[in-house]
């Protein structure tokens, strides 16, 4: 991957760098070391302040996820509504636990906090598009149009 | 019985949040035009005498922030809209956002105009992708039609940090580092978004200024409660049959709210209690519901009118379950920067576990109980300060609930 062309974009940006990270994540779901250490190179930092940015905030990861990030809302409005079960049911349904993604390198599972839609809960999101009123019973279906986009 | 008085809300569903032009043919961009034509002392003065107090939480008279940065001599100036809403439970914004951006814009561009700023930000949250690229629209459509002037904008993305809603720690997040909260003074009226004075203001706040200059500061400062006029868009959650949203003046009582506008408690269940303002708010028994929906009012029981939110609680909930998720969220959120912060909300999250689990013993609830004091009273920042809120109203309103579960 050629980061140098995601980062052009964003050299004259001030205080790009949160952008840059949303740029690549969007290319690879997650943040390389070498993107990170392009990163600080392109925008003038040491690569351990990048490294920070990227490992402060939730949504930036420096580690390999799947093509499609899955996160379950587990605040309170969600939390009462049974978040729970749908943290098993998607656990059940990918074989995996949460913070794992599939061997395929298609799904990973990730808590977040209230991703403002408790209108409906519980509430997960895909790839950052929200689903609400989920069930247990709805996941499969939920899911399908993702396990056919490989 | 209570009604909605929709002010802030007035476009949604009324206009096409994409096309400008439905924005323009209800008038707006007019309030902009008059502002621009006024002197800029009777601008402010004019939003001061409207009494308009921030919709962000901390309530602050926003007609005397813009003073603060209109009297800062810079050769730079920014304006800086907080959509970060990350308050659990709360999605007043969102609403905002994703229907009616132009006027955000044009109170943004007001504002800009009063303190003398031709930039501004708008720090939307990472989790509402969706609303960042209708701003962005409504950003070039606005450009496109020369309405803003020289007032530029630009989107910036949040990228999942509750901590960033703190106007200096967001000021941090957009210069592109992490979101640690500042040392408050100088505020940043003063010196903000690269040492220049920035206003940073909610979004509910913006979309306010347009219509109080196009009605008059007196026509405003009469709708609700005197010390805190106007509405408040209010989203309900939790165990009430309508859990959507509701725009009411800010004298609406809590009960007039619930059993009104949210038509009560599903399944026919008995309230035993009520979170106002977010996951950071108290908790309300069921005796002081007839409180007013108002800044003051709230803080005057001990609660908070804070984002908002209403997450109402049925007779079978347990409050030591839900506090403890809830600290496991402050937990999770705490940036790490101070200690009473970092180091207590992870300590109140194990004892509350710990107590879950029915190890707890009596000795552990007078633990929390000074845990959460040295917290709000030595925290860097309104996190830390605020974190131990919904345990220490819980414990004082539901001890049943942690007695129930000690060993
Ligand atoms: C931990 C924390 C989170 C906050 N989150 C938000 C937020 O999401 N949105 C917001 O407008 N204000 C938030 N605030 C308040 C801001 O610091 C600031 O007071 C507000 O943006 C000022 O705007 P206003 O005067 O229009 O209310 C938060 C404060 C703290 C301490
Ligand atoms: S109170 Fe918490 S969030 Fe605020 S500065 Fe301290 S550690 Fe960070
Ligand atoms: S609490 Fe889950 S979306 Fe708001």
């Amino acid at each position: 991957m050629d980061y140098q062309k995601i980062l052009a974009d964003y050299v004259e940006m001030p205080g790009g760098l949160i952008e840059a990270f949303h740029a690549i994540q969007a290319e690879l779901s997650y943040l390389p070391e070498e993107a990170i250490i392009q990163a600080a190179q392109v925008f003038g930092i040491p690569a351990a302040q990048a490294y920070g940015v990227a490992t402060f905030y939730s949504m930036f990861s420096v580690k390999p996820r799947g093509k499609f990030v899955i996160r379950i809302c587990e605040s309170a409005p969600c939390h009462i509504a049974g978040a729970a079960k749908v943290v098993a049911a998607l656990e059940k349904e990918l074989g995996i636990n949460m913070g794992g993604s599939t061997p395929d390198g298609l799904f990973t599972l990730e808590f977040t906090e209230c991703v403002g839609q408790c209108q409906a809960a519980p509430v997960i999101t895909i790839n950052g598009k929200p689903y609400t009123d989920v069930s247990p019973e709805k996941i499969s279906g939920i899911l399908e149009p993702y396990r056919k986009n490989i | 019985m209570a009604e909605e008085m929709r002010l802030v809300l007035r476009n949604l569903g009324k206009i096409d949040p994409l096309k400008i032009d439905d924005y323009l043919a209800a008038g707006g961009f007019n309030s902009l035009k008059k502002a621009l034509g006024m002197n800029k002392s009777d601008l402010i003065q004019e939003i001061k005498d409207s009494k308009l107090r921030g919709r962000g939480g901390a309530g602050f008279n926003c007609g005397s922030k813009w003073n603060f940065a209109a009297q800062a001599q810079a050769d730079q100036k920014y304006v800086i809209c907080n959509a970060d809403e990350g308050e659990p439970g709360t999605y007043k914004d969102r609403l905002i956002l994703e229907n009616d951006p132009h006027a955000l814009l044009e109170g943004m561009a007001i504002c800009a105009h009063a303190i003398g700023a031709s930039q501004g930000f708008i720090y939307c949250r990472g989790e509402y992708p969706a609303a960042a690229e209708i701003l962005k629209e409504a950003i070039a459509q606005a450009k496109d039609k020369g309405v803003l002037g020289d007032f530029d904008v630009e989107v910036r993305l949040g990228a999942g940090a509750y901590v960033c809603g703190e106007e200096t720690a967001l000021i941090e997040s957009i210069e592109g580092k992490p979101g640690e909260p500042r040392i408050k003074p100088p505020f940043p009226p003063v010196s903000g978004l690269w040492g220049k004075p920035t206003i940073v203001n909610n979004v509910e706040t913006f979309v306010n200024i347009p219509l109080i200059l196009e009605k008059g500061a007196a026509w405003y400062a009469a709708i609700g409660s005197p010390s805190y006029p106007g509405t408040k868009v209010l989203t309900l959650s939790g165990d009430v049959v309508h859990k959507t949203f509701f725009e009411v003046p800010t004298t609406t009582t809590v009960r007039e709210v619930i059993y009104g506008l949210g038509g009560g408690l599903t399944a026919g269940k008995q309230l035993k209690a009520v979170q106002i303002g977010g996951t950071s708010g108290a908790f309300i028994p069921a005796d002081q519901l007839d409180t007013a929906i108002g800044f003051d009012e709230l803080s005057a029981i001990g609660a908070v009118l804070g984002s908002g939110a209403v997450f109402v609680l049925n007779e079978s909930r347990d409050l030591a379950d839900v506090t403890a998720r809830i600290a496991k969220f402050f937990a999770h959120e705490s940036c790490g920067k101070c200690t009473p912060c970092r180091e207590g909300t992870a300590r109140m999250s194990d004892i509350l576990d710990k107590i879950n689990n029915g190890q707890g013993k009596a000795a552990d609830l007078a633990l929390l109980s000074r845990l959460g004091r040295v917290m709000s009273c030595s925290s860097f920042c309104g996190l830390g300060q605020a974190a131990p809120s919904p345990l220490m109203s819980a414990l004082k309103h539901f001890p049943a609930d942690y007695e129930a579960r000690l060993n």
